[in-house]
């Protein structure tokens, strides 16, 4: 365990160690936000959210801007 | 629909919001007309008038901080707070604490302008505040976290909507930035001297790891996430891709935290460090533009909204500013053209083309979308948001181009060499070339200042024009009250 800390923390390989992490992970996000046909549904459902609140129960043109 | 239900008796905390907005205003407008005199005085010298406290070297600082910290930052807190409350459909947590991050936050952009104005200043970029400064700062922006974090998990919304993720992460790189930066020790308890922890090249590093991330999570990220919300409410349509706008988040948070280096290519840091930055600085060109298209074409299939709302104006040349100014940036970090660009006006107006364009102008849109609705009332004049659209426009465009002629003549000229391998050009021949750019950039100032007092004449009335229309209605209940 020792030995593997003090590897990782030699900075030639904690840099490349740091890049593998990241780079797998965005390419684990890419595959994860745009695979499957129900999920692409439900994350793009999530784009409607601030349309959800009370001022979208009237649009501009109906909402009531003059109160005399 | 992600959640249909709407949440029609929901009480939102407006007056936090308003204070902000406000003050926005307010130190957006001190700011400009600080940078503008500062412009005038690089034009016309004799302006400093031997007076210390305006001289240029204590105005700039005055200038960034009330347009970075006291502007775009409470233009944050106003907008973030009102985006966190209408997507996830809850109040907001603790007025009380909310009200803190008001005063707490008001309070140190006001000391740093009249401490710098005193001489008082760390001398670190965009980090001039001094140590006690500094310690308020922190104590306010975990205020700040703690409220967001707690109205995020009161949602009536499953999912967190992409907004909030863009503000959070701006919320806690910048904590982590100014935590960083700023560590030093005081020489006394009573005096506002105090020494860095780092030295030399550490210091100048860290220095632009901060100064790079507070444009890229301050300046950007969080401008992001105020487009994410206030281009599809004012389009009144949904964001183009919401998974592109996932990508978008990771992609930039990933990118922006390796590229401060880029701010000295060719100084004692080592080569390879300038190489990294550089190479990731191309590399974020792709989430930048990413996300401009995302917001851009939000608009399709309802481009003639721009021609009828003026508010769309503002957002939609804010995002074309956005797009080009990250293609500058990655251009500006080659180290070929850093050569010719860095120590020049090039970088001045590099940082206009964001500030100006991008910050500013989607700043303007969304307070014009979102003020009227603080206030419940309409605006007071849309024709005044055209005037005010056009006066920005061009300020902007006079600045950048001003300040292309002026950065890109003067390293040419510091670069010269005649047939004996002499330098060509005297100092002082490349700062007399300076003159008239800078008169020009200061006519571009004064162009974007009268925008702005336009608009705040324009917030004033809609604000007095809400009031009048409450009295109105407080006079009709109490008249039927009395007949009843």
């Amino acid at each position: 365990m020792i030995e593997m800390l003090q590897w990782l923390g030699r900075l030639e390989n904690s840099k490349i160690v740091a890049l593998l992490i990241f780079f797998v992970t965005f390419c684990g996000i890419l595959f994860y936000v745009f695979t499957g046909k129900q999920r692409k549904q439900r994350l793009e459902s999530y784009k409607y959210i601030p349309f959800a609140d009370e001022d979208d129960a009237e649009s501009d043109e109906t909402r009531k801007v003059d109160k005399r | 629909m992600a959640q249909g239900a709407v949440l029609g008796t929901q009480q939102y905390n407006y007056a936090v919001i308003r204070k902000f907005s406000v003050m926005a205003l307010v130190w957006g407008l001190l700011g400009m007309a600080a940078g503008l005199y500062a412009a005038l005085e690089l034009a016309y010298p004799l302006l400093n008038m031997g007076i210390p406290e305006i001289t240029f070297g204590r105005l700039r600082p005055v200038h960034t901080t009330l347009v970075i910290f006291g502007f775009g930052g409470s233009a944050l807190f106003a907008t973030s707070y009102y985006v966190v409350q209408r997507t996830c459909q809850a109040r907001l947590y603790s007025d009380s604490l909310a009200t803190f991050t008001f005063w707490g936050w008001q309070s140190a952009v006001a000391l740093g302008a009249i401490s710098y104005m005193l001489g008082y200043t760390q001398a670190k970029e965009y980090a001039e505040f001094e140590w006690p400064i500094d310690l308020l700062i922190t104590v306010v922006w975990v205020a700040y976290f703690w409220v967001y974090v707690q109205t995020l998990k009161r949602r009536s919304q499953p999912h967190i909507y992409v907004a909030n993720w863009f503000y959070l992460a701006f919320i806690l790189a910048t904590a982590i930035l100014h935590i960083f930066n700023n560590i030093s020790v005081p020489v006394g308890m009573f005096t506002l001297k105090s020494y860095s922890m780092y030295s030399g090249v550490q210091d100048a590093m860290t220095q632009w790891w901060y100064g790079h991330n507070a444009v890229g999570f301050f300046l950007t990220a969080a401008f992001l996430g105020m487009m994410y919300y206030f281009v599809p409410k004012q389009a009144g349509r949904p964001v183009y891709s919401y998974r592109l706008s996932i990508i978008h988040f990771w992609a930039l948070s990933f990118l922006y935290m390796w590229v401060g280096a880029h701010h000295l290519h060719w100084t004692a840091l080592p080569d390879w460090t300038s190489t990294l930055a550089a190479t990731f600085s191309i590399m974020l060109l792709l989430p930048s533009w990413g996300g401009m298209i995302n917001g851009i074409m939000t608009l399709s299939g309802a481009w003639n909204k721009l021609r009828t709302d003026p508010i769309m104006l503002f957002l939609i040349t804010a995002l074309s500013f956005y797009g080009m100014s990250t293609f500058e940036g990655p251009l500006m970090s080659l180290k070929s053209v850093n050569a010719l660009s860095h120590y020049t006006d090039w970088t001045i107006g590099h940082v206009h083309s964001g500030a100006l364009g991008w910050v500013a102008m989607i700043s303007f849109g969304s307070f014009y979308h979102m003020i009227p609705r603080l206030y419940d009332t309409k605006l007071y004049s849309t024709r005044l948001v055209y005037v005010h659209f056009y006066l920005a426009t061009i300020g902007i465009v006079l600045y950048i181009t001003a300040m292309w002629v002026a950065g890109i003549g003067q390293g040419l000229l510091l670069r010269a060499f005649d047939d004996f391998g002499s330098l060509a050009y005297t100092f002082i021949e490349t700062v007399s070339f300076l003159h008239k750019p800078y008169v020009v950039r200061a006519l571009g100032g004064g162009f974007f200042v009268s925008g702005v007092l336009v608009m705040a004449y324009n917030i004033f009335m809609t604000i007095r024009q809400a009031s009048r229309e409450e009295a109105a209605i407080e006079a009709k209940l109490a008249a039927k009250l009395a007949r009843a």
